[in-house]
């Protein structure tokens, strides 16, 4: 007979088995028998945060770098509601978490308990699938299920709730190797026909255009997307998710599409006759108008989640399935049937992208004495040789960093897309260093973003996390002004960050390196200084050009043609 | 459009919640609900009727398909099915002409007249919406002193089942 062991060692067992290398969570009443059951351990490690929104998005962070999952630990109650923004951060982005929360004892449970919320209820929208483990039998296949759910087909967070008594009691533990649910069975293969139609479809295209999203990175099929593009020879064009999964160097690449996407892309995307859609999901920052989207176009569709094709715009060839399995199918049938880059028969849409691309639509003005925020995140690309995680928080900052730094490989670009949730970039940061504690990680953030999360420098000295933060500070909620300046006629109502701390001095507060940087000259050495301190989290504080605006903009309700385009950039501003 | 969509949802604790949910986070609505277990206790068989274009039905059935207590659903308007519905009525009943009118409507929509007392009847009656929408009618809203309806049920005609 097997030994018997109390729930909270079952838990810390089950994900040990499950291959877990990090929790990352903060302790409190619920789960004191799981603390103490990690206490009692040497294998998994614990990263204590300063805030539950800051374990979800460090575990967020660890899980978008190296596609593993991330795992969460918190308390019942408040410690509980305090992981949901990170919670459906990661739902709306669909990135594979599993959150343990902690609950009252089952005999509490729906009395108003001290620290009592309904946890399932709360995050039920926002989660993949979560779980209420009544009984200590239950736990172990109740684990293996949220793993599976979790990191399976289009991937989600699960979070899994989990009463005080159900973490005392004992039984026996055995961790299954693998587990079926009967009404879960995501499809990953394509349907054969419909990949021939899609075949038939991409090679009679003259003027076609391949939009590829993060469900590219996220089912590793950067390298099938990238055989898929060459072997064809058709402009590319990554979603703000989906930066990375064609390397941004290569000269097909057109950047990146949407409501702040390159002219070129954004063009491209309206005059195409043949869109491939891979992995991606038609969000309202990328189409615009949808009446107005890809009017010429025969769409292809390829995602592993049924629902979201159709769901915003018909698409002529549906298929659904894994992208990697697709692409790779896709990239057999076109090998087998000698297929070559269509130079030929598309050259004048060719000529017709690089004509657009002579716009240079990124230009921005170079000889300012103040220090534009472009030119950081153009520093910081050759500081870093363009090999730096670089996390993000959300705003301008978010938009410019996607922009200017040329990812070329996936998984290096880690944002807030779906939900935009400021206060990301630190804690998803630490994730990412955690998991590569010998690779250059790059925050780049803003003042409003990043004192939105501010505590977690604390966790960052406590773990030696030698994170370099590239603050572009404009003493604005930037991208709120830049909507101010242009619907409300710069009425600026409360987007100014007055009282701002120095945060030079913050930083070393926290026990960090602190730098203020306010002329353009300084910018490249104070980033080559930085990431010379190896052992060191280094806080810049950039003091950037307050008026700068991101550019393109579609704004709301216009078409993919209709941009916005900085000023001076060209007679043919068309919005 | 109306739809009738049938579902196999697992018997779990919360099961019901999930689907109710993603009907008002997404703005669809439901215009009845039933639920019950099926011999198989482990599983239930939820009826609901919806209003929607098609593009809408057809995001409704693959969201519904995506939670994952769903097992497997169909839309019965795609096919030939036969839906029904039980009512049960309170009616006020006073006076032997008024009595004598409502039995005689009773017996020409096949109900049952399933209490008596003396002054109200409670008629039993199943049927397809429309034929119960028809008696409520008839009976005009003076008379009504209460109804429950059971929300609509669903099979599909013939050998073809729904089956988990």
């Amino acid at each position: 007979m097997t030994q018997k062991l109390r729930g909270a060692d079952i838990l810390v067992r089950a994900l040990i088995d499950e291959g877990v290398e990090f929790v990352f969570g903060y302790p409190g009443g619920a789960v004191l028998h799981i603390y103490d059951a990690l206490y009692m351990q040497d294998r998994l490690k614990h990263i204590l945060v300063r805030h539950e929104q800051g374990a979800t998005h460090a575990a967020d962070g660890y899980a978008r770098a190296t596609g593993k999952p991330g795992v969460v630990l918190v308390t019942s109650g408040p410690g509980a509601t305090n992981a949901v923004t990170g919670i459906a951060t990661a739902y709306m982005d669909s990135i594979p978490l599993v959150v343990f929360t902690g609950q009252v004892p089952t005999h509490l449970i729906g009395n108003d308990a001290f620290q009592e919320v309904d946890c399932v209820g709360i995050t039920r929208p926002c989660v993949k699938h979560n779980f209420l483990v009544e009984r200590v039998e239950d736990l172990a296949l109740t684990i293996k299920k949220a793993f599976f759910v979790a990191t399976s087909g289009r991937p989600g967070p699960v979070v899994v709730d989990i009463p005080k008594d159900v973490t005392a009691n004992v039984t026996e533990y055995h961790y299954p190797a693998s587990v079926e649910i009967r009404s879960y069975k995501p499809n990953t293969k394509g349907h054969p026909g419909q990949i021939r139609k899609a075949a038939q479809l991409i090679l009679a295209a003259e003027k076609p255009m391949i939009y590829s999203g993060g469900g590219v990175v996220l089912d590793n099929a950067a390298s099938e997307l990238t055989t898929f593009g060459r072997l064809l020879g058709y402009p590319v064009t990554n979603t703000l998710m989906g930066l990375g999964a064609y390397p941004a160097t290569d000269p097909q690449f057109v950047g990146m599409l949407g409501m702040h996407g390159t002219y070129e892309a954004n063009m491209a995307m309206h005059h195409c006759d043949v869109l491939i859609a891979i992995g991606a999901r038609f969000d309202d920052r990328v189409t615009g108008d949808l009446a107005k989207f890809c009017p010429h176009a025969k769409i292809v569709h390829i995602d592993i989640d049924p629902s979201s094709i159709s769901k915003n715009v018909r698409v002529d060839v549906p298929i659904v399935g894994g992208v990697a399995n697709v692409l790779g199918e896709l990239n057999k049938l076109l090998l087998e049937s000698g297929c070559t880059p269509r130079q030929r028969e598309t050259d004048p849409w060719w000529q017709q992208v690089r004509e657009w691309q002579k716009l240079d639509c990124l230009r921005y003005e170079r000889t300012s004495p103040l220090i534009k925020p472009q030119a950081v995140v153009e520093a910081l690309y050759r500081v870093t040789g363009g090999d730096a995680y670089v996390t993000s928080d959300v705003g301008q900052h978010q938009m410019w960093a996607a922009q200017y730094y040329k990812f070329d490989q996936p998984r290096r670009w880690i944002n807030s897309g779906g939900l935009g949730t400021m206060g990301f970039g630190l804690p998803a940061a630490m994730g990412v260093q955690l998991a590569f504690p010998d690779k250059q990680v790059a925050c780049v953030t803003g003042e409003a973003s990043f004192q939105m999360c501010v505590q977690e420098l604390s966790t960052c000295l406590q773990y030696d996390l030698p994170i370099k933060v590239v603050s572009l500070n404009n003493r604005y909620m930037g991208m709120v002004r830049q909507w101010q300046e242009f619907f409300y006629e710069s009425r600026y109502s409360h987007s100014y960050m007055d009282a701002l701390p120095d945060f030079v001095k913050l930083a070393e507060a926290y026990g960090h390196v602190g730098m203020r940087i306010d002329k353009p000259g300084d910018v490249e050495g104070a980033l080559k200084e930085a990431f010379a301190q190896k052992k060191r989290l280094v806080l810049m504080d950039f003091i950037t050009d307050q008026s700068e605006n991101v550019y393109p903009m579609i704004a709301a309700g216009k078409g993919q043609h209709e941009m916005h385009l900085a000023p001076g950039t060209s007679d043919r501003e068309l919005a | 459009m109306r739809h009738t969509i049938s579902i196999l949802l697992e018997n779990t604790a919360g099961a019901l919640s999930r689907v109710a949910g993603l009907f008002s986070a997404r703005a669809y609505n439901i215009e009845s609900l039933s639920v019950a277990p099926t011999e198989d206790a482990t599983i239930s068989r939820l009826t609901l009727v919806t209003r929607g274009s098609v593009e809408v039905i057809e995001q409704i059935t693959k969201q519904l398909n995506k939670l994952v207590d769903v097992i497997r659903l169909i839309d019965l308007s795609e096919g030939s099915a036969i839906e029904r519905e039980l009512m049960l009525i309170k009616v006020r009943a006073v006076g032997g002409e008024q009595r004598d009118e409502l039995a005689r409507l009773a017996g020409i929509y096949g109900a049952r007249i399933v209490d008596v007392t003396e002054s109200s009847y409670i008629v039993e009656m199943t049927g397809d919406s429309v034929k119960l929408d028809a008696f409520v009618e008839i009976i005009g809203a003076k008379r009504i002193l209460e109804v429950v309806r059971s929300g609509v049920l669903g099979i599909l005609r013939g050998t073809k089942a729904l089956r988990a």
